[in-house]
């Protein structure tokens, strides 16, 4: 076997294995000042966090016994009986969960309308002024960074009970995501047919409407479709701070320890969302085959 | 210099016919985008009509919404600076040690979920559809559940995020490993090396940094998400901020705001200036 391997000349050897023996010496280092900075991190954190692992041990059989009680208990026997038993209540669910889908269908067609209206105002490329532009970004900023629950709460000191709040509380947030997403997505367009149209002496809307939005149509219903789905998700926890939906009496049944309910509405809301993941999938797919959207 | 010459009728008509698609609109197309925005009107309405929105409302209620905006300033930290920068420092060792957590925990996990490097297809098909089911419920809801379990406390918010990130980091780093180049790997089992030895030097290397990167990312994102877990009680400045906002003293709700924006922007600065350094400047999918 030796016959065919290659041979270095001793001196050569040793003056690359002590740069090989340096280089993963300069990478140890590097990992070991990165761990070590983590670790101080870690021990900072765990301070504040109150972290206390023997708490952990203690109550992790909680934990367990916790999921083995929000198990219904189903028997082949009477399966029927116990699945009726365990959605005791499907219908007021049912009529809370699509409660859930309609605040989210208005609150993300109020956030994308928003959004699409300004995103034209702070893309980098086809806002009028560099303040219009400045202004609308930081608006997004804040809408998106402060939590849909403090709008949701606030709403709900301001409008009263109900899925008014909600509502409001995700057409905020969406209009800070969406408006960031549709910006980027104006950002990237070919240029070239805006210029087209704008030498023609065409004035910023019908820059706007022939020149730009053609391209970014789909990609923008797309990324609305996405936002649906999340908001539907979102939409079932503003409702725990009183903003309608579903969130309600999720909250009340985990609050008040009704196991088996607990996990009839958390499996309902899954459910819920898959299905309206796999519906969006498609039709974003075929949005995505007509034009050149992501 | 241009040059000025109307253009002939031959012109248009050659140009017309070249982009004749353009310039005809067929009743087809028409009609479906008319049928789209009028579905999408009517629901809207049914949406409307559904949740009974009481449209009497808006009035007052925007009306209230304007007396708490004029409450809001000037912002004050109402004289407990130090407590709301302990609780802003705590929803920060949340975020963080959450994160970890979750990393630690969804690590091993994501190799069961890879296509390349899982026991077997049920174990991988099981650990998928589990990981589709963590992420499916809100960080929120699994706060809640850990309140009942541990008890008030950061602690609880702790576990929620770690708990409800090894679902999407589970299956990031699924993909990431999906998405390494084999070669690697079979290099190294063909100089005779284990399976371990195959994942240690042949896989982690080409990982790692996408890791590391995703992992960053979901820092950024959870201290977002840190600052509302407290609501329900599990720790961080989302109880401070809740009850500011019950007792209606906005002055407050505003500072704490703020110092929720400045923080947000600072760690997302910073830890967008890590990932760039790890990853080279590339979206993270």
């Amino acid at each position: 076997m030796t016959s065919g391997t290659l041979r270095i000349a001793p001196a050569r050897l040793e003056i690359l294995l002590a740069d090989y023996a340096r280089e993963v010496g300069r990478r140890r280092r590097q990992s070991l000042l990165v761990l070590a900075i983590l670790a101080i991190l870690i021990a900072i954190a765990a301070r504040l966090g109150e972290v206390d692992l023997n708490e952990l041990f203690e109550h992790i059989s909680n934990f367990t016994s916790y999921f083995s009680r929000i198990l219904p208990k189903l028997s082949l026997a009477h399966f029927g009986a116990d699945v009726a038993d365990w959605y005791w209540n499907v219908g007021g669910w049912l009529k809370l969960l699509f409660d859930t889908i309609m605040i989210a269908y208005l609150g993300t067609l109020i956030g994308a309308g928003g959004a699409f209206a300004a995103a034209f105002f702070a893309a980098a490329n086809l806002a009028p002024s560099h303040l219009s532009r400045w202004g609308v970004k930081r608006l997004f900023e804040f809408c998106r960074t402060v939590p849909d629950l403090v709008f949701a709460l606030m709403f709900v000191s301001a409008f009263g009970l109900g899925p008014l709040a909600g509502v409001l509380a995700i057409a905020i947030h969406s209009f800070g995501t969406l408006g960031k997403l549709f910006t980027e997505a104006l950002e990237n367009i070919d240029m070239k047919p805006v210029e087209g149209v704008r030498s023609t002496g065409s004035r910023f809307m019908e820059t706007m409407r022939f020149g730009a939005l053609p391209q970014v149509m789909s990609g923008f219903a797309s990324y609305a479709l996405l936002r649906f789905e999340i908001n539907v998700r979102s939409g079932s926890v503003v409702g725990m701070v009183g903003a309608g939906g579903i969130g309600q009496d999720l909250f009340v049944a985990i609050r008040k320890f009704y196991y088996t309910d607990v996990s009839a509405i958390l499996l309902m809301i899954i459910v819920c969302v898959a299905i309206l993941d796999m519906v969006t999938e498609r039709i974003r797919h075929r949005l995505s085959g007509q034009g050149g959207a992501p | 210099m241009s040059i000025h010459r109307p253009l002939s009728p031959e012109d248009v008509r050659a140009v017309l016919d070249r982009h004749f698609g353009l310039f005809s609109y067929s009743p087809l197309h028409l009609g479906s985008t008319i049928a789209a925005l009028l579905g999408i009107g009517a629901f809207t309405v049914f949406a409307v009509w559904w949740l009974a929105i009481p449209f009497s409302q808006i009035g007052p209620g925007l009306a209230a919404l304007a007396r708490f905006i004029v409450l809001m300033f000037p912002p004050s930290s109402g004289g407990h600076l130090s407590l709301l920068l302990k609780a802003m420092g705590e929803t920060l060792a949340i975020a963080l040690l959450g994160t970890l957590m979750a990393s630690i925990l969804a690590f091993p996990i994501s190799f069961l979920a890879a296509a390349n490097t899982s026991l077997h297809p049920v174990i991988r098909f099981a650990v998928r559809r589990g990981l589709d089911t963590i992420r499916g419920i809100d960080t929120l809801i699994w706060a809640l559940v850990f309140v009942g379990v541990v008890g008030l406390g950061p602690f609880a918010g702790i576990l929620a995020i770690a708990v409800s990130d090894v679902g999407a980091l589970g299956k990031l780093f699924s993909e990431a490993i999906e998405s390494a180049d084999e070669r690697a790997r079979e290099a190294v089992l063909a100089s005779g090396g284990t399976q371990l030895l195959a994942v240690r030097f042949g896989l982690l290397p080409q990982i790692l940094p996408i890791i590391a990167g995703q992992i960053l990312y979901y820092f950024e994102s959870n201290v977002r998400s840190a600052t509302i877990i407290g609501i329900v009680g599990a720790g961080g400045i989302g109880l401070l901020l809740s009850e500011q906002i019950r007792t209606y003293d906005f002055d407050q709700v505003a500072f704490v705001v703020v110092m929720i924006l400045v923080t947000v922007a600072m760690i997302d600065w910073v830890s967008g200036k890590l990932r760039f350094a790890i990853i080279g400047r590339r979206a993270i999918a």
